[in-house]
Protein backbone atom coordinates (compact mmCIF):
# COMPACT_ATOMS: atom_id res chain seq x y z
CA UNK A 1 0.00 0.00 0.00
CA UNK A 2 1.48 3.12 -1.36
CA UNK A 3 1.10 6.19 1.22
CA UNK A 4 3.15 8.85 -0.31
CA UNK A 5 4.63 9.47 -3.93
CA UNK A 6 7.35 11.76 -3.94
CA UNK A 7 8.65 13.20 -7.28
CA UNK A 8 12.27 14.59 -6.68
CA UNK A 9 13.87 17.02 -9.15
CA UNK A 10 12.49 15.52 -12.37
CA UNK A 11 13.98 16.08 -15.64
CA UNK A 12 12.05 14.58 -18.54
CA UNK A 13 12.85 15.47 -21.84
CA UNK A 14 10.89 14.14 -25.45
CA UNK A 15 13.03 13.78 -28.63
CA UNK A 16 15.45 17.03 -28.08
CA UNK A 17 12.70 18.66 -26.17
CA UNK A 18 13.04 19.75 -22.65
CA UNK A 19 9.73 19.27 -20.95
CA UNK A 20 10.44 19.21 -17.00
CA UNK A 21 13.73 20.35 -15.37
CA UNK A 22 14.01 20.05 -11.49
CA UNK A 23 10.14 19.51 -11.50
CA UNK A 24 9.43 17.87 -7.64
CA UNK A 25 6.08 16.98 -6.03
CA UNK A 26 4.89 15.32 -3.10
CA UNK A 27 1.30 13.32 -3.18
CA UNK A 28 -0.10 11.84 -0.19
CA UNK A 29 -2.48 9.41 0.87
CA UNK A 30 -5.90 11.15 0.58
CA UNK A 31 -4.84 13.92 -1.88
CA UNK A 32 -5.53 14.57 -5.42
CA UNK A 33 -3.06 16.73 -7.43
CA UNK A 34 -4.36 17.66 -10.54
CA UNK A 35 -1.62 18.88 -13.09
CA UNK A 36 -2.65 21.64 -15.71
CA UNK A 37 -1.10 23.14 -18.45
CA UNK A 38 -1.12 23.97 -21.83
CA UNK A 39 -0.85 21.20 -24.43
CA UNK A 40 2.98 19.50 -24.89
CA UNK A 41 3.49 20.77 -20.99
CA UNK A 42 4.37 17.38 -20.25
CA UNK A 43 1.49 16.24 -17.85
CA UNK A 44 1.30 12.60 -20.13
CA UNK A 45 5.46 12.61 -19.74
CA UNK A 46 5.04 13.12 -16.65
CA UNK A 47 2.65 10.69 -15.70
CA UNK A 48 4.37 7.63 -17.65
CA UNK A 49 7.48 8.91 -15.59
CA UNK A 50 5.86 8.15 -12.33
CA UNK A 51 4.39 4.80 -14.03
CA UNK A 52 8.22 4.21 -14.78
CA UNK A 53 7.30 3.65 -18.75
CA UNK A 54 9.58 6.79 -19.42
CA UNK A 55 13.18 6.54 -17.88
CA UNK A 56 13.91 10.19 -16.49
CA UNK A 57 16.72 11.85 -17.80
CA UNK A 58 17.63 12.56 -14.25
CA UNK A 59 15.85 12.87 -10.93
CA UNK A 60 13.84 10.10 -9.11
CA UNK A 61 10.34 8.75 -8.47
CA UNK A 62 10.02 7.57 -5.02
CA UNK A 63 6.99 5.15 -2.95
CA UNK A 64 6.44 5.36 0.42
CA UNK A 65 4.37 2.63 2.23
CA UNK A 66 3.45 2.39 5.75
CA UNK A 67 6.57 1.34 7.03
CA UNK A 68 9.46 2.82 4.71
CA UNK A 69 9.74 3.29 1.24
CA UNK A 70 8.62 0.74 -1.18
CA UNK A 71 10.76 -0.63 -4.01
CA UNK A 72 9.58 1.49 -7.08
CA UNK A 73 9.61 -1.61 -9.14
CA UNK A 74 6.88 -3.12 -6.60
CA UNK A 75 4.78 -0.03 -6.12
CA UNK A 76 4.35 0.40 -9.93
CA UNK A 77 3.39 -3.47 -10.23
CA UNK A 78 1.26 -3.93 -7.43
CA UNK A 79 0.31 -0.71 -6.22
CA UNK A 80 -0.35 1.73 -9.86
CA UNK A 81 -3.08 1.87 -11.81
CA UNK A 82 -2.01 4.02 -15.01
CA UNK A 83 -4.88 5.60 -16.95
CA UNK A 84 -4.08 6.46 -20.56
CA UNK A 85 -5.65 8.23 -23.56
CA UNK A 86 -5.47 4.99 -24.91
CA UNK A 87 -7.35 2.65 -22.84
CA UNK A 88 -5.60 -1.03 -23.99
CA UNK A 89 -9.36 -2.36 -24.77
CA UNK A 90 -9.17 -4.64 -27.73
CA UNK A 91 -11.47 -4.13 -30.46
CA UNK A 92 -12.28 -7.43 -31.39
CA UNK A 93 -13.26 -8.98 -27.83
CA UNK A 94 -16.21 -8.91 -25.75
CA UNK A 95 -16.37 -5.68 -23.21
CA UNK A 96 -16.66 -8.56 -20.05
CA UNK A 97 -13.59 -10.67 -21.15
CA UNK A 98 -11.60 -7.33 -21.15
CA UNK A 99 -13.22 -5.91 -18.25
CA UNK A 100 -12.39 -9.50 -16.16
CA UNK A 101 -8.66 -9.83 -17.79
CA UNK A 102 -8.16 -5.95 -16.94
CA UNK A 103 -9.36 -6.76 -13.34
CA UNK A 104 -7.29 -9.53 -12.52
CA UNK A 105 -4.11 -9.04 -14.00
CA UNK A 106 -4.27 -5.82 -11.68
CA UNK A 107 -5.22 -7.29 -8.76
CA UNK A 108 -8.73 -7.65 -8.42
CA UNK A 109 -11.52 -10.62 -8.67
CA UNK A 110 -14.26 -11.42 -10.82
CA UNK A 111 -16.77 -10.47 -8.22
CA UNK A 112 -15.31 -6.76 -7.61
CA UNK A 113 -15.84 -6.33 -11.71
CA UNK A 114 -19.00 -7.32 -11.57
CA UNK A 115 -19.65 -4.41 -9.40
CA UNK A 116 -17.80 -1.91 -10.86
CA UNK A 117 -19.43 -2.85 -14.02
CA UNK A 118 -23.09 -2.21 -12.27
CA UNK A 119 -21.64 0.69 -10.23
CA UNK A 120 -20.47 2.42 -13.61
CA UNK A 121 -23.52 1.14 -15.80
CA UNK A 122 -21.85 -1.21 -17.81
CA UNK A 123 -23.80 -4.37 -16.88
CA UNK A 124 -25.50 -4.35 -20.25
CA UNK A 125 -22.80 -3.20 -22.49
CA UNK A 126 -20.38 -6.82 -21.46
CA UNK A 127 -21.29 -8.87 -23.80
CA UNK A 128 -20.90 -6.32 -26.82
CA UNK A 129 -17.72 -6.13 -28.87
CA UNK A 130 -15.44 -3.10 -27.58
CA UNK A 131 -15.79 -1.82 -31.25
CA UNK A 132 -19.24 -1.29 -30.76
CA UNK A 133 -18.87 1.15 -27.72
CA UNK A 134 -18.57 4.86 -27.74
CA UNK A 135 -15.26 6.68 -26.95
CA UNK A 136 -17.69 7.41 -23.21
CA UNK A 137 -17.91 4.01 -22.65
CA UNK A 138 -15.13 2.88 -23.64
CA UNK A 139 -13.60 5.38 -20.88
CA UNK A 140 -16.46 3.91 -18.14
CA UNK A 141 -15.06 0.34 -19.12
CA UNK A 142 -11.61 1.36 -18.43
CA UNK A 143 -12.29 3.25 -15.15
CA UNK A 144 -14.29 0.33 -13.96
CA UNK A 145 -11.15 -1.22 -13.66
CA UNK A 146 -9.93 1.24 -11.36
CA UNK A 147 -12.75 0.64 -8.99
CA UNK A 148 -12.85 -2.69 -9.02
CA UNK A 149 -8.68 -3.67 -8.24
CA UNK A 150 -7.42 -2.07 -5.15
CA UNK A 151 -4.24 -0.39 -5.67
CA UNK A 152 -3.37 3.04 -4.33
CA UNK A 153 -2.18 5.49 -6.84
CA UNK A 154 -3.89 6.58 -9.40
CA UNK A 155 -2.20 8.37 -12.85
CA UNK A 156 -4.78 9.41 -14.38
CA UNK A 157 -4.72 10.99 -18.13
CA UNK A 158 -7.91 12.97 -18.79
CA UNK A 159 -9.71 10.86 -17.10
CA UNK A 160 -13.57 12.73 -17.81
CA UNK A 161 -12.75 13.82 -21.67
CA UNK A 162 -15.05 11.56 -22.96
CA UNK A 163 -17.69 11.32 -20.20
CA UNK A 164 -20.96 13.03 -19.91
CA UNK A 165 -21.74 14.71 -16.94
CA UNK A 166 -23.86 12.40 -15.21
CA UNK A 167 -20.50 9.70 -15.43
CA UNK A 168 -18.50 12.39 -14.47
CA UNK A 169 -20.23 13.27 -11.24
CA UNK A 170 -20.05 9.53 -11.07
CA UNK A 171 -16.47 9.08 -11.26
CA UNK A 172 -15.96 11.95 -8.56
CA UNK A 173 -17.41 9.95 -6.25
CA UNK A 174 -15.65 6.96 -7.32
CA UNK A 175 -12.82 9.14 -6.75
CA UNK A 176 -13.72 10.57 -3.24
CA UNK A 177 -14.33 6.93 -2.19
CA UNK A 178 -10.95 6.27 -3.27
CA UNK A 179 -9.18 9.27 -1.53
CA UNK A 180 -11.41 8.22 1.43
CA UNK A 181 -9.82 4.46 1.60
CA UNK A 182 -6.19 6.52 1.57
CA UNK A 183 -5.55 6.44 -2.05
CA UNK A 184 -3.40 8.88 -4.07
CA UNK A 185 -4.85 10.39 -7.00
CA UNK A 186 -2.14 12.11 -9.79
CA UNK A 187 -4.44 13.47 -12.91
CA UNK A 188 -3.62 15.26 -15.71
CA UNK A 189 -6.41 17.81 -16.47
CA UNK A 190 -8.21 20.76 -18.60
CA UNK A 191 -11.35 20.72 -17.16
CA UNK A 192 -11.06 20.85 -13.76
CA UNK A 193 -11.92 17.29 -11.50
CA UNK A 194 -15.17 17.21 -9.26
CA UNK A 195 -13.71 17.04 -6.67
CA UNK A 196 -11.41 18.79 -4.46
CA UNK A 197 -7.87 18.59 -6.01
CA UNK A 198 -4.83 20.63 -5.18
CA UNK A 199 -3.71 21.90 -8.84
CA UNK A 200 -0.48 21.85 -10.04
CA UNK A 201 0.75 24.06 -13.18
CA UNK A 202 3.18 23.03 -15.50
CA UNK A 203 4.60 25.85 -17.48
CA UNK A 204 5.42 24.38 -20.68
CA UNK A 205 9.26 24.77 -21.13
CA UNK A 206 10.03 26.10 -24.31
CA UNK B 1 -1.86 -15.35 -12.60
CA UNK B 2 -0.19 -16.55 -15.93
CA UNK B 3 -3.36 -18.31 -16.73
CA UNK B 4 -5.21 -15.31 -16.68
CA UNK B 5 -2.76 -13.51 -19.25
CA UNK B 6 -2.34 -17.37 -21.37
CA UNK B 7 -6.24 -17.77 -22.32
CA UNK B 8 -6.24 -14.08 -22.97
CA UNK B 9 -2.65 -14.14 -25.03
CA UNK B 10 -4.61 -17.62 -26.58
CA UNK B 11 -7.53 -15.75 -27.64
CA UNK B 12 -6.01 -12.86 -29.43
CA UNK B 13 -3.30 -14.79 -31.57
CA UNK B 14 -6.53 -17.15 -32.38
CA UNK B 15 -8.22 -14.20 -33.59
CA UNK B 16 -5.45 -12.41 -34.68
CA UNK B 17 -4.74 -12.84 -38.36
CA UNK B 18 -6.84 -16.05 -38.92
CA UNK B 19 -4.22 -17.31 -36.68
CA UNK B 20 -3.92 -21.10 -37.06
CA UNK B 21 -6.47 -21.20 -40.39
CA UNK B 22 -4.01 -19.00 -42.23
CA UNK B 23 -0.65 -20.50 -41.05
CA UNK B 24 -2.26 -24.29 -42.14
CA UNK B 25 -3.82 -23.45 -45.39
CA UNK B 26 -0.99 -21.68 -46.42
CA UNK B 27 1.01 -24.96 -45.68
CA UNK B 28 -1.79 -26.46 -47.78
CA UNK B 29 -1.70 -24.19 -50.60
CA UNK B 30 2.21 -24.60 -51.04
CA UNK B 31 1.72 -28.71 -51.01
CA UNK B 32 -0.52 -28.36 -53.89
CA UNK B 33 1.86 -26.56 -56.05
CA UNK B 34 5.18 -27.95 -55.53
CA UNK B 35 3.95 -30.44 -57.56
CA UNK B 36 2.49 -28.41 -60.22
CA UNK B 37 5.58 -26.35 -60.37
CA UNK B 38 8.32 -29.43 -59.83
CA UNK B 39 6.53 -31.95 -61.95
CA UNK B 40 4.49 -34.99 -60.58
CA UNK B 41 7.06 -37.57 -60.28
CA UNK B 42 6.87 -39.44 -57.22
CA UNK B 43 10.35 -40.39 -57.35
CA UNK B 44 11.29 -36.18 -57.03
CA UNK B 45 8.83 -35.15 -55.36
CA UNK B 46 9.73 -37.46 -52.41
CA UNK B 47 13.19 -36.57 -52.21
CA UNK B 48 12.24 -32.50 -51.67
CA UNK B 49 9.04 -33.32 -49.31
CA UNK B 50 10.81 -33.26 -46.20
CA UNK B 51 12.78 -29.90 -46.88
CA UNK B 52 10.07 -28.08 -48.53
CA UNK B 53 7.48 -28.97 -45.72
CA UNK B 54 10.71 -27.19 -43.35
CA UNK B 55 10.77 -24.39 -45.70
CA UNK B 56 7.01 -23.62 -45.92
CA UNK B 57 6.77 -24.17 -42.23
CA UNK B 58 9.60 -21.00 -41.25
CA UNK B 59 7.54 -19.31 -43.83
CA UNK B 60 4.17 -19.78 -42.12
CA UNK B 61 5.29 -18.93 -38.96
CA UNK B 62 6.30 -15.78 -39.99
CA UNK B 63 2.90 -14.67 -41.11
CA UNK B 64 0.84 -14.01 -38.27
CA UNK B 65 4.31 -12.76 -36.20
CA UNK B 66 4.52 -9.08 -37.31
CA UNK B 67 1.52 -8.02 -35.08
CA UNK B 68 2.73 -10.77 -31.93
CA UNK B 69 3.37 -7.01 -29.69
CA UNK B 70 2.37 -4.28 -32.31
CA UNK B 71 -1.18 -4.16 -31.43
CA UNK B 72 -0.45 -3.74 -27.94
CA UNK B 73 1.34 -1.70 -28.21
CA UNK B 74 -0.87 0.46 -30.34
CA UNK B 75 -3.76 0.37 -28.15
CA UNK B 76 -2.11 1.17 -24.78
CA UNK B 77 -2.49 -2.30 -24.04
CA UNK B 78 1.66 -2.79 -23.21
CA UNK B 79 1.45 0.35 -21.21
CA UNK B 80 -1.17 -1.94 -19.10
CA UNK B 81 1.16 -5.12 -19.41
CA UNK B 82 4.17 -2.80 -17.89
CA UNK B 83 2.06 -2.23 -14.67
CA UNK B 84 1.00 -5.81 -13.95
CA UNK B 85 2.46 -8.43 -11.19
CA UNK B 86 4.47 -9.99 -14.03
CA UNK B 87 7.91 -8.82 -15.00
CA UNK B 88 7.88 -8.36 -19.05
CA UNK B 89 10.23 -10.95 -19.42
CA UNK B 90 7.18 -13.65 -18.39
CA UNK B 91 4.79 -11.68 -20.41
CA UNK B 92 6.99 -12.10 -23.66
CA UNK B 93 7.07 -15.54 -22.83
CA UNK B 94 3.37 -16.09 -22.91
CA UNK B 95 2.82 -14.57 -25.60
CA UNK B 96 5.35 -16.37 -27.27
CA UNK B 97 3.82 -19.71 -26.08
CA UNK B 98 0.45 -18.62 -27.04
CA UNK B 99 1.97 -17.99 -30.37
CA UNK B 100 3.29 -21.36 -30.65
CA UNK B 101 0.04 -22.89 -29.42
CA UNK B 102 -2.04 -21.65 -31.42
CA UNK B 103 -0.01 -21.43 -34.90
CA UNK B 104 2.89 -23.91 -34.11
CA UNK B 105 1.15 -27.10 -32.73
CA UNK B 106 -1.54 -27.01 -35.70
CA UNK B 107 1.59 -26.54 -38.31
CA UNK B 108 3.80 -29.55 -36.24
CA UNK B 109 0.56 -31.86 -36.87
CA UNK B 110 -0.25 -30.58 -41.19
CA UNK B 111 3.21 -30.76 -41.39
CA UNK B 112 3.60 -34.51 -41.77
CA UNK B 113 0.46 -34.55 -43.52
CA UNK B 114 1.98 -32.26 -46.16
CA UNK B 115 5.31 -34.58 -46.30
CA UNK B 116 3.64 -37.60 -46.74
CA UNK B 117 1.42 -36.28 -49.67
CA UNK B 118 4.51 -34.96 -51.24
CA UNK B 119 5.56 -38.82 -51.01
CA UNK B 120 7.96 -38.87 -47.77
CA UNK B 121 8.43 -42.46 -46.00
CA UNK B 122 5.04 -42.31 -43.29
CA UNK B 123 7.32 -43.95 -41.39
CA UNK B 124 8.93 -40.48 -41.09
CA UNK B 125 5.76 -38.71 -39.61
CA UNK B 126 6.57 -38.94 -35.88
CA UNK B 127 9.83 -37.17 -36.25
CA UNK B 128 8.91 -34.84 -38.87
CA UNK B 129 6.16 -33.68 -36.17
CA UNK B 130 8.59 -33.79 -33.49
CA UNK B 131 10.65 -31.74 -35.52
CA UNK B 132 8.40 -29.14 -36.88
CA UNK B 133 7.20 -28.62 -33.16
CA UNK B 134 10.94 -28.05 -31.53
CA UNK B 135 10.91 -25.59 -34.92
CA UNK B 136 7.81 -23.99 -34.42
CA UNK B 137 8.70 -23.07 -30.97
CA UNK B 138 12.17 -21.82 -32.32
CA UNK B 139 10.28 -19.99 -34.67
CA UNK B 140 7.79 -18.55 -32.41
CA UNK B 141 10.54 -16.81 -29.95
CA UNK B 142 13.00 -15.34 -32.37
CA UNK B 143 10.01 -13.81 -34.73
CA UNK B 144 9.06 -12.34 -30.89
CA UNK B 145 12.33 -11.13 -30.66
CA UNK B 146 12.01 -9.94 -34.16
CA UNK B 147 8.65 -8.07 -33.36
CA UNK B 148 9.68 -6.69 -30.30
CA UNK B 149 12.86 -4.95 -31.78
CA UNK B 150 10.77 -3.71 -34.76
CA UNK B 151 8.01 -1.98 -32.55
CA UNK B 152 7.53 2.05 -33.30
CA UNK B 153 9.49 1.63 -36.66
CA UNK B 154 7.23 1.97 -39.77
CA UNK B 155 7.34 -1.00 -42.13
CA UNK B 156 8.13 -3.21 -39.45
CA UNK B 157 7.04 -6.66 -41.20
CA UNK B 158 9.83 -5.47 -43.55
CA UNK B 159 12.25 -5.48 -40.55
CA UNK B 160 11.34 -8.31 -38.31
CA UNK B 161 11.83 -10.90 -41.83
CA UNK B 162 15.53 -9.04 -42.23
CA UNK B 163 16.33 -9.12 -38.31
CA UNK B 164 14.73 -12.85 -38.56
CA UNK B 165 15.78 -14.65 -41.50
CA UNK B 166 18.99 -15.40 -40.50
CA UNK B 167 17.84 -16.18 -37.18
CA UNK B 168 15.59 -19.03 -38.65
CA UNK B 169 18.01 -20.53 -40.39
CA UNK B 170 19.81 -22.88 -37.86
CA UNK B 171 17.04 -24.69 -37.20
CA UNK B 172 15.84 -25.06 -40.84
CA UNK B 173 19.36 -26.45 -41.27
CA UNK B 174 19.31 -28.88 -38.28
CA UNK B 175 15.66 -30.06 -39.16
CA UNK B 176 16.06 -30.49 -42.41
CA UNK B 177 19.03 -32.51 -41.68
CA UNK B 178 17.17 -35.00 -39.36
CA UNK B 179 14.43 -35.73 -41.72
CA UNK B 180 16.60 -36.10 -44.67
CA UNK B 181 18.81 -38.61 -42.34
CA UNK B 182 16.11 -40.73 -41.52
CA UNK B 183 14.63 -41.20 -44.35
CA UNK B 184 17.96 -42.56 -46.01
CA UNK B 185 19.26 -44.10 -42.79
CA UNK B 186 21.54 -42.14 -41.62
CA UNK B 187 21.96 -41.17 -38.26
CA UNK B 188 19.00 -38.38 -37.35
CA UNK B 189 19.45 -38.05 -33.47
CA UNK B 190 22.09 -35.45 -33.60
CA UNK B 191 20.57 -33.13 -35.90
CA UNK B 192 17.76 -33.33 -33.93
CA UNK B 193 19.44 -32.39 -30.60
CA UNK B 194 20.66 -29.50 -32.14
CA UNK B 195 17.50 -28.50 -33.20
CA UNK B 196 15.98 -28.86 -29.55
CA UNK B 197 18.87 -27.31 -28.13
CA UNK B 198 18.70 -24.18 -30.41
CA UNK B 199 14.76 -24.14 -29.42
CA UNK B 200 15.36 -23.99 -25.99
CA UNK B 201 18.17 -21.39 -26.12
CA UNK B 202 15.93 -19.85 -28.23
CA UNK B 203 13.35 -19.91 -25.56
CA UNK B 204 15.32 -19.08 -23.08
CA UNK B 205 17.43 -15.91 -24.13
CA UNK B 206 15.11 -14.45 -26.42
CA UNK B 207 12.27 -13.24 -23.63
CA UNK B 208 14.97 -10.88 -21.95
CA UNK B 209 15.48 -9.28 -25.68
CA UNK B 210 11.51 -8.86 -26.03
CA UNK B 211 11.42 -7.03 -22.75
CA UNK B 212 13.97 -4.59 -23.50
CA UNK B 213 13.11 -3.95 -26.90
CA UNK B 214 9.37 -3.08 -25.33
CA UNK B 215 10.69 -0.90 -23.32
CA UNK B 216 12.60 0.92 -24.95
CA UNK B 217 9.75 1.14 -27.40
CA UNK B 218 7.91 2.53 -24.67
CA UNK B 219 9.86 5.06 -23.32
Amino acid sequence: MIIGLRIEGLCLARGERRLLSGFSEMVRAGEAVALTGPNGAGKTTLLRAVAGLIRPESGDVRFDGADGAIEAEDARRFGCHLLGHQDGLKSGRSAGEELDFQVRWTGGTAEAAEAAARRLGLTRLLGLPVRALSAGQRRRLALARLAASPRSLWLLDEPLAPLDSTHRALVGELMVEHLGRGGLILAAVHDPLPIGAREVGLAGAA
Amino acid sequence: MIGVLLRRELALTWGRGGGAALAVGFLACASVMLPLSLGPEPARLARVAGGVAWVVLALASLLSLERMFERDFEDGALDLLCLGPLPLEIVATVKCLAQWMVVGAPLALATPVAAIALGAKPQAAPLLALAAALGGLAFAFLGGAGAALALASRRGGLLIALIVLPLLTPPVIFGGAAIENFQTGLPWITPLAMLAAYALAAAALTPFAMAAACRNALS
